[in-house]
Parts: structure tokens; sequence; C-alpha cells
């Protein structure tokens, strides 16, 4: 009890291990971030009307339904029918480089014909996993336009691919690994940087 | 996993994944747009050394809906009938660059040469060998019961459920039936309780040491209420009817079998409410099934074919879908 930390933090057992590394992003303002996001998306398609908030698992999804009960909060709608899932497993193009994935559930509240589709995800890289999004898509229907909303927007684009949406801008070198941890999928809402060169 | 050989490739968790993998192929075949990009530039070869309708063209349907290019190679109207052996079938196939081969052959354990020969470099997958496997069946029969018996009302799919608690009889030719070997390990494995029903002239030879009970008499067997009837095809090809006689010394007359081992309206009744009623396909009607049990709502053997496209889609791409292994 003598020399205990000299930041007095919660409690370790109130709060599941968030992880190594350092945090860029507690709960609060990850709440802060989707709250503006979730604002954004209505002003910017004027309403919900038209929209479908499609998360990319696994922890895409989670995002997409914590905005999607923003949005339906201020607007006065059911969540259920602005969310969805779509998985893009079979349309990436690194798949003979890494072991078997597995796949996903695709699910669709609507069609999506003549909507606007708003993917999300939670770490916006390469841009390739959006890129197969966009196949995936091409698939299942014609949406009037696609939108992307991104927790955390890390750089190191390898396609010409750029979020509507950003909870946060976050520069960081190739070393690093930028790890999103969510309540539903980790127990905990954390964002944190880990590795490179210290 | 490289190879699907044998049923006993799979342990529990191995299988569930195959019938989750399916279940996610069989949503993306519900939609306008069936075919996706997964396996493009990959080449599947069917090598089919004896007959088969559903199966190769599930295996066709399954890798061109996944965009795999597809070459059918069947041993009739091919230099196999000129005399080719294996072998050198399978050398000209490598050469070709196939990066999976479906391989169906009337002898035993042919599948397993071409894996293990080192003449391929590439997946085999085997679609029936003699009187040995059949794993895909045995993975689509095992869907098609998990996704009538083991779903919930939330899941209806049962995503990562294995079959424990089912019982299911398997009656009929179980001594000609790859289908019957690969389905009571398959099941075994998945946790299901299987009681093997036939004649004692269709038992095979140590089918005692198996994971399964067995039992002459199917009223016997219909009064402990299984949960699924299988019903076996009598492989009346395979009992030597050359000499234009009927299913020589097997059973004594086709209408004996029908009343001992058939499923009939009558028996179809006795089962409980839930059960439902497969056969692998060719149905010989009015032999071991009778017309009403096959069309009966209870029946799932139109259902078996499209979830064996699923299956075989979640075959092929657990096989090939990632990175290549180095060739032995």
């Amino acid at each position: 009890m003598s020399s205990g930390p000299a930041v007095p933090t919660v409690p370790a057992s109130d709060r599941p291990d968030p992880g190594p590394g350092a945090e860029v992003l507690g709960p609060e303002e990850i709440a802060r971030a989707l709250t503006r996001i979730a604002h954004e998306v209505l002003e910017r398609n004027k309403g919900a009307a038209d929209v479908v908030l499609l998360g990319i698992p696994t922890r895409g999804l989670p995002l997409a339904h914590r905005l999607a009960a923003r949005i339906a909060q201020v607007e006065g709608l059911d969540p259920a029918g602005l969310v969805g899932a779509l998985d893009v497993t079979m349309y990436r193009d690194d798949l003979h480089r890494h072991p078997t994935r597995s796949i996903g559930s695709t699910e669709l509240p609507v069609d999506l014909d003549d909507k606007v589709v708003v993917l999300v995800d939670d770490v916006l890289f390469s841009g390739r996993t959006i890129r197969a999004a966009l196949d995936a898509l091409n698939d299942l229907g014609r949406p009037r336009a696609v939108q992307l909303a991104v927790l955390v927007d890390r750089g190191h684009r390898e396609l010409p691919i750029r979020a509507d949406y950003v909870g946060k801008n976050l520069p960081t070198s190739l070393t690093e690994k930028v790890a999103v941890r969510l309540v539903e999928t980790d127990g905990v809402d954390a964002v944190r940087i880990e590795g490179g060169e210290r | 996993m490289k190879h699907l050989l044998s049923a006993a490739d799979l342990d529990r968790d191995a299988a569930v994944h195959v019938l989750d993998t399916a279940a996610q192929m069989a949503a993306t075949q519900a939609r306008e747009i069936k075919k996706l990009p997964t396996l493009r530039g990959k080449t599947v070869v069917n090598l089919f050394f004896e007959d088969s309708t559903r199966t190769r063209i599930s295996f066709e349907t399954a890798a061109k809906r996944l965009s795999a290019d597809v070459i059918n190679f069947s041993a009739k109207g091919s230099s196999v009938s000129k005399g080719e052996s294996l072998k050198d079938t399978a050398l000209t196939l490598q050469a070709m660059g196939a990066d999976a081969v479906v391989v169906r052959h009337h002898a035993s354990g042919a599948p397993h040469r071409l894996a293990h020969a080192g003449w391929v470099g590439s997946s085999v997958i085997n679609a029936g060998d003699g009187t040995h496997q059949h794993p895909t069946q045995a993975l689509l029969d095992a869907f098609t019961l998990r996704r009538h018996l083991a779903g919930t009302a939330t899941d209806r799919e049962g995503i990562g459920r294995d079959l424990a608690g089912l019982h299911v009889a398997i009656v009929g030719d179980v001594l000609h039936s790859r289908v019957a070997r690969s389905n009571v390990q398959l099941l075994h494995t998945l946790g299901a309780r299987v009681t093997l029903v036939a004649p004692p002239t269709l038992v095979p030879v140590g089918a005692h040491a198996w994971s399964c009970a067995i039992s002459y008499h199917l009223d016997e067997v219909l009064a402990q209420q299984p949960d699924a009837i299988m019903m076996l095809r009598v492989q009346r090809e395979r009992m030597g009817t050359e000499g234009g006689g009927s299913a020589v010394g097997f059973f004594p007359s086709p209408l004996e079998y029908t009343r001992a081992y058939g499923l009939d309206a009558r028996r179809l009744a006795r089962l409980p409410e839930h059960a439902i009623v497969l056969h692998p396909g060719p149905m010989n009607r009015g032999l071991e099934i009778s017309a009403d049990a096959a069309d009966s709502p209870r029946a799932v053997i139109v259902e078996q074919v499209s979830n064996g496209v699923a299956v075989r889609m979640a075959v092929l791409y657990l096989l090939l879908a990632k990175e290549r292994e180095t060739l032995a």
C-alpha cells in the first residue's frame, strides 16, 4: 500500500486488462467520436431515411450497431432496420497469403437498391478491406451512394480510397500496430498503439 | 488440411468448422448473384473413373460458384479406356496445373494413392472410392441433420453446434456403401449415436468394431424413435447381377427386402414427429423406399442435393483459399 502507483487508476478488477502499448482513445473518446459521426451522417444525408449502416466483421459490426443506436435515437427510428453486416472474406485479394480465414455472415436489413450505404470499420489502413467490401456490395445490389465511416484512420493507403467520417486520424509508422478493442468483442473500449521503435 | 480423403481425417472442431463455413456458403446461394470471386484463377479437375451424376455436377457447380475453372475428366471417352494408368493420368493433370483434383474411383484407396504417391502437388478430394469413403456426402448429411435437428429459434443453422444427443438410423446395403462408412465415422465424431440396420448378408465383416450399434430388424430400431433415418441404395450393380438374376445371394427377392427393410408410409408414421428421412440418391423407388416416403414432407432428399453444393464450396474454400503449402 505504501508504494502505490503514481497516477491513481481504476482498480484492475473493474476494468479488464486493456493490453500492451499506449492508449490513444479511451471509452469516453470513442463514445464522443461515434456520437459526432452519427450526427455527421445525418447532416450529410439530410436524415436517415435511406441510410443503411453495414458493419464489416469483426469490429466494424459493434461499431455499426452503436452508430445505428445513436442515429435511431436522434431520428426516433428502429435501429434494427438501419444496420446490417457485410462479410468481405470471400472478396479479399490476399486469401492466398494467409492461412484459411473463417467466413463471417452477411445480413442485410433491407434491399440495398437506391439506398445510401455507410460502410463501418474499425481501422482504415491499406484500403484493401474496403476494396473487397465495394466488390461484395456490387454483388448484393446497387446503392445510390456508398460512404465510409472508420473509428481510426492510420494512413498508409495502397489504393485510392478515403473515409467520409473519421473518429480519429492517427499518424503511425508501418512498424506500429493499431489495436482497437471493444466491449462487445474484447470486454473493454480502447484504441492502443503497439510496437514500433520507442 | 491439404486433402480430404476420409471422414476420419476430421476431428470434431474441424468438422464443425466445415459445417459453419457451409452455412455461410449456403447463405450466399440464396442471393440473386450466386457467384463469388474467391477462387479466381484456381483450377479444379473432376477426375471421375466411375459413373456419377449428382456428385460430379455438385462439385462442378460448387467450383464454378467460387469462380474456379473446372475441367471434367471421365474415364469413358478418355485415354483411360485405352489403358492409361492412374499415375500417367495424374502426371498429365499435374502438368496442366490443377490446384485441386476431385477423384472418384472404383478402387478403394485410389484417392489416397493419388494424394501420397508424390505424383501431384495439388489437393485431393475423395468423391467416393470403391466401398471405402465418401467424405463430402457424410458432411452434407451432417449439415442437413444439423439444420433440421440442432438449430434453435434464434439460430436456425445451429452455428458452432455438433450433433450431440441425436440418434440416426442408417438402413440398407451397408456392405457396399461408402456413404455408410463415412457417415458412421463423421456422425460419431460429431457426437451422434448411429444404428446400422441391414440384413446379416449386407453387414460387412468387422462392422461390429465400428463406433455404432448394429441391428437386423428395422421395426425394432423404429421403436427406439430415432431422430433421423437414412435409407441406403441397394447397389445391385455391385452384387454380381451379370447372370441376369437379381442380387444373387444377398437377399431372397426384392419384395422380401422391401418388406423387411423398406421405408413405406406405415413405417414413416411410426417415426417421431420431428424425424427426417435422408437418402444419398439415386433412389430405387419401390425397393428401399416407397414413393409415399420419398415424396413426404419429412423427406429432405432434394434439400440434401442443394446442401451438397454448399458443403463442397466450403471444402474447396478451406482447401484452396490459403497460402500454398510447399510441395513435398
